[in-house]
């Protein structure tokens, strides 16, 4: 049996079965890892005696009532977990070691989940093809000479390799979406206050959730039951309680309200994409959902609120890497201001960089008016756009990338073309809301994906959308790997 | 409002970030460019509009005042890039300018 071709939920019924044990799970992922990651480039940090020991110890006390015990999971390497990296893929803070774990990991171990390593990423979370790691390259399962999307692109990339079956990212404008479509697994971004960020490392943080990743709905839905729910550590988490997803899941979707916006389907969009996403509206209605065409005007507009309120807030998370309490630290320096300075610009990239100076500028003075308040403004008003909708409509529907996986380096001198590449995940972060992207199909061998948004904590509505529409699809979206 | 490059060097100082004169012109360029797109948000009258920061509306969440065990200091101390015993070492912060 190829244990790691297994998805999770399917490992964990053998798992409560007796079928097999967790340390095979693990020695099948590390075997698969030795294998395929030179090619794929996934991984930044692999554990493996101390996992194989935490397995067997799992398989030996017998207990299985753990949500996920004995089940691998990677994690994007910028959040925390106790003894091992968190680079967030910066030279910044090579070798520095997570003294702590993250609220998300403590829950995941106290479910009895095993973390198999840290995952390549755009440097701080900030791009959409993980090209921005200080590190290395990762590729696109489906065709290594491409990008596998950012800025969770290892988190992606080894959940579609079969390296692993979980994995974990952190979306602050489609940084778990977009990878997902790219790479042709299923990935959801949670409302707002939904999972913790406590031990997450800052991006946005008016935007930044902890997003899932997995091979299907069903794996998603299982991960994100066991970590969700209000954490005395992070004051943004909403105190409702927690939704079973995982154990609520239905197919049945009938007389769900669907709508899809006219500005969706507008300029830049791939000709065959939109194909893909007419399709999508007749798998919904032959599932029993209705589907109409609605507007929404100030589309256009959310990008352009988010480049200026997510730089805005980098600028002001990142001002914590100053060289003096860990991480970079630059030599020859001779004032604590010239050490600041010079510890920055030798550990940060070109992006980072960019991305604070054009955050410093729409707060310095003069500019903080005409930019930020601005971009706020703009953000209420999209918010209340969505909020429209969602009391009529139970989900909205959109392409997740307007294009399938493109080349490495064709986007990566253009600031601009790779900025819109979120262009339809944006949105869903300016107003806080939950949405998944799941693979709607391939496109000359390169997966596509369907975004699902939802209304506010309505993970479960679209979820059991995604689900109906993964059914009735029954794709195979295997990489010839 | 286009990016001198005398915005970009006053920026730099304020974002603590030294730059070459060669990035400094390549900053120039990405910032009127990006700049230029988010320009569009003027065509939105929002004279009347109050500004969103969070997407939920969060009040101050309070806990009980209980004691908790911390971490341990060399848990973090070991990511610390010089010290002595368990203070962090750093160049002098006042007094250089008499010098």
């Amino acid at each position: 049996m190829d244990l790691y071709k297994k998805k999770a939920h399917e490992l964990k019924e053998l798992l409560d079965n007796g079928e097999v044990k967790s340390v095979e799970i693990v020695e099948s992922l590390l075997k698969r890892i030795d294998e395929v990651d030179e090619k794929v480039g996934a991984f930044l940090y692999v554990e493996r005696e101390e996992n194989l020991k935490t397995a067997r110890a799992i398989d030996e006390s017998g207990k299985r009532e753990g949500l996920l015990s004995g089940i691998p999971i990677g994690i994007k390497d910028n959040i925390s977990v106790k003894g091992m990296q968190n680079t967030c893929a910066s030279k910044f803070l090579e070798g520095y070691i997570a003294p702590y774990d993250a609220t998300v990991i403590d829950k995941i171990k106290g479910e009895g989940g095993i973390i198999m390593g840290k995952l390549n990423m755009d440097e701080f979370a900030m791009g959409s093809s993980t090209e921005y790691s200080a590190y290395k390259t990762t590729r696109n399962p489906h065709d290594l000479t491409r990008v596998p999307g950012g800025s969770s692109g290892g988190s992606a990339a080894s959940v579609a390799a079969l390296e692993v079956p979980l994995s974990l990212g952190t979306d602050t404008g489609g940084s778990v979406r977009h990878p997902s479509a790219f790479c042709g697994i299923v990935g959801l971004k949670p409302t707002y206050g939904n999972i913790s960020r406590y031990g997450v490392t800052a991006f946005g943080s008016t935007l930044d959730q902890v997003g899932m990743m997995g091979r299907d709905v069903k794996d998603v839905a299982l991960i994100t039951s066991a970590i969700s729910g209000q954490d005395s550590k992070d004051f943004t988490t909403n105190p409702r309680k927690a939704v079973d997803l995982y154990a609520n899941l239905s197919r049945d979707i009938r007389g769900k309200k669907i709508a899809i916006a006219k500005e969706f389907l507008g300029e830049g969009l791939h000709d065959d994409v939109r194909k893909n996403i007419l399709q999508m509206i007749e798998v919904l209605k032959e599932n029993g959902a209705t589907v109409d065409f609605i507007e929404l005007k100030l589309t256009d507009y959310s990008l352009a609120a988010y480049y200026i309120i997510s730089s805005a807030e980098a600028s002001s998370n990142l001002a914590r890497f100053d060289g003096i309490r860990y991480g970079k630290r630059a030599e020859g320096t001779d004032s604590i201001i010239d050490l600041y300075s010079k510890s920055r610009s030798e550990g940060f990239g070109s992006e980072v960089k960019r991305r604070i100076m054009l955050g410093t500028y729409v707060l310095s003075a003069g500019y903080y008016d005409a930019y930020y308040s601005k971009a706020l403004k703009v953000r209420k008003l999209i918010q209340e756009e969505y909020k429209e909708i969602f009391k009529e409509y139970d989900a909205i529907i959109s392409p997740t990338t307007p294009t399938p996986a493109f080349k490495i380096g064709d986007n990566k001198e253009s600031v601009m073309a790779m900025y819109l590449n979120d262009i339809y995940t944006v949105p869903v972060n300016i107003a806080g809301i939950p949405a998944v992207s799941l693979p709607s199909g391939k496109l000359n061998g390169l997966p596509l994906g369907l975004q699902i948004m939802g209304n506010y904590f309505d993970e479960q509505g679209i979820l059991n959308i995604a689900h109906a529409v993964e059914s009735s699809l029954g794709l195979d979206m295997f990489p010839g790997l | 409002m286009a990016v001198s490059k005398k915005d970009v060097d006053y920026i730099k100082v304020l974002a603590r970030l030294s730059v070459s004169e060669e990035e400094t012109e390549g900053l120039v360029e990405d910032l009127n460019m990006v700049l230029s797109y988010v320009d569009k948000l003027k065509e939105l009258d929002t004279d009347d509009v109050k500004i969103l920061v969070n997407p939920i509306y969060i009040e101050n969440v309070y806990r009980e005042d209980v004691i908790e065990e911390s971490l341990n200091s060399e848990d973090f101390l070991i990511n610390v890039p010089e010290r002595v015993e368990n203070y962090l070492k750093v160049p002098s912060v006042i007094g250089r300018e008499e010098e």
